[in-house]
């Protein structure tokens, strides 16, 4: 018997447009057998396992501005789609004005990998277990798309619409997101649960982000995003809410937590059982509510 | 198929080589070129054994498609000894006794040189991040972040490793 461990990667063709123009023309008239083509972490392995069959691959790390990392003291944070992560760490100003952003970065995965991995590759991916885009959705990322139209901006919160789904279309090309400046004293705090301390995939991820809002009743708006409790990247709006109109204790953070908890909708699968996906979220919530309550005070 | 030519630099030598659009990287290096240091274990971007670096960054050469080098440069295990001379993480993994089978040696002995590339005094925990993208089912890696730290104690003797731009 056959039994080949390693099958090389599938045919296909490799695709190195020379303008935005170019490649979306391209990916629209190939609606079904073209993809975008940005660090391949994900992509590749998908392909050697035969979950999909890409006839071009699409290559969007030479396209302008795609590996621009831009801050600006007035209108905010500017990653271009192929910036890699561990260029994002090691940003002085990421780790100045949006730690929490380095901080999901640095949780995928090994240094290598993220040598390659792209936070729009991760966004774009739709994985309800994407490290990064968490920290994306409560620094209101915004992305930038170049369409067959021209150009338009995707807010994130909107973005997704189930694994692996998003509001892309054909011929759609996210060549960068945008974060505004954050929030004045905000602290923010990503927790990852992996089957080991390292590397791997989360059974639960919690980002929290919190900071002085004086038009909360609570005085404090705090932005919560869960990873691989639901078919998209999870805001659970009522804990949200609950902690703007209540005032902030150990106590009402333990009630936000269960409403976090209560908003999700996890699966069985390898990594976990449903059941303690949803008690590990309510933990989670309820410590990195903490952490960042503690840092803001 | 298209095939492509591409025109790039592996440890220190200027190669031109026709690569298909489907192969990787590893492939590349060890079908083409006869460099079977770097190893393939996984071909998922796990394991770690196929570490190279690129434009001196470390990279799973399993996950990384040879047309996408062009132009690029590359440092396999073979390339980190010059004139007959190891580069002290090879010496200090031989002193340490890091090395049992010997598979994930090769990516171990790269990430950790590009480890102290970055960063020349890493603590333990500096090491064993690093090194969270190798796998090894033998040492249990104590010996391992023991080379790593000796070594960063050693004096480079070995030429710098290229870059792009020079």
């Amino acid at each position: 018997m056959e039994y080949n461990t390693h099958p090389a990667l599938p045919e296909f063709e490799y695709i190195r447009p020379a303008s935005l123009a170019e490649a979306s023309d391209f990916l629209s008239h190939h609606p079904d057998t073209a993809r975008p083509f940005l660090g391949g972490t994900d992509v590749l392995v998908r392909m050697r396992d035969g979950f999909i069959k890409p006839e071009f691959l699409v290559d969007m790390k030479n396209l302008d501005g795609t590996n621009d990392l831009r801050f600006d003291p007035s209108t905010g944070l500017t990653l271009g789609a192929a910036v890699n992560m561990n260029r994002v760490i090691a940003s002085p100003d990421v780790q100045a004005h949006y730690p929490v952003l380095a901080e999901a970065c640095r949780s995928v995965a090994s240094y290598q990998l993220r040598t390659r991995a792209t936070i729009v590759g991760n966004i774009c991916n739709a994985s309800p277990a994407g490290d990064t885009i968490g920290a994306c959705l409560a620094l209101d990322g915004t992305l930038q798309v170049h369409g067959v139209n021209g150009p338009r901006q995707e807010p994130l919160g909107e973005f997704f619409l189930g694994p692996g789904k998003t509001t892309l279309r054909p011929g759609d090309i996210v060549t960068l997101i945008h974060f505004p400046l954050p929030p004045k004293g905000c602290a923010g705090k990503y927790l990852k649960l992996g089957r080991n301390q390292l590397s791997d995939l989360s059974i639960v991820g919690v980002t929290a982000l919190g900071y002085p809002d004086f038009s909360c009743q609570s005085g404090y708006h705090f932005r919560l995003a869960l990873a691989s409790v639901a078919p998209v990247p999870l805001v659970p709006a009522e804990a949200e809410t609950y902690l703007a109109t209540h005032s902030i204790t150990l106590k009402t953070i333990d009630e936000a937590a269960s409403l976090s908890a209560d908003a999700c909708s996890p699966i069985d699968d390898v990594r976990s059982s449903a059941r303690y996906r949803k008690q590990m979220a309510r933990n989670l919530s309820a410590k990195a509510l903490t952490e960042v309550w503690k840092n803001l005070n | 198929m298209a095939f492509h030519k591409i025109t790039i630099t592996i440890n220190d030598e200027l190669e031109q080589v026709v690569v298909p659009s489907n192969m990787t990287l590893m492939r590349m290096l060890r079908e083409t070129q006869a460099l079977t240091g770097t190893k393939n274990g996984c071909s998922a971007g796990e394991c770690g054994a196929c570490t190279v670096l690129m434009n001196g960054e470390p990279v799973n050469s399993c996950m990384i498609l040879a047309v996408e080098c062009d132009g690029g440069v590359i440092t396999t295990v073979e390339g980190l000894a010059h004139d007959r001379q190891l580069d002290p993480i090879q010496e200090a993994i031989i002193e340490a006794g890091g090395v049992q089978c010997g598979f994930c040696t090769p990516g171990i002995l790269i990430s950790s040189r590009a480890l102290l590339n970055r960063n020349p005094n890493p603590s333990d925990e500096d090491i064993r991040e690093a090194l969270v993208g190798n796998l090894c089912r033998c040492t249990g890696y104590m010996r391992i972040v023991e080379a790593v730290k000796k070594a960063a104690g050693m004096k480079i003797v070995a030429a710098p490793i290229p870059m792009p731009s020079d």
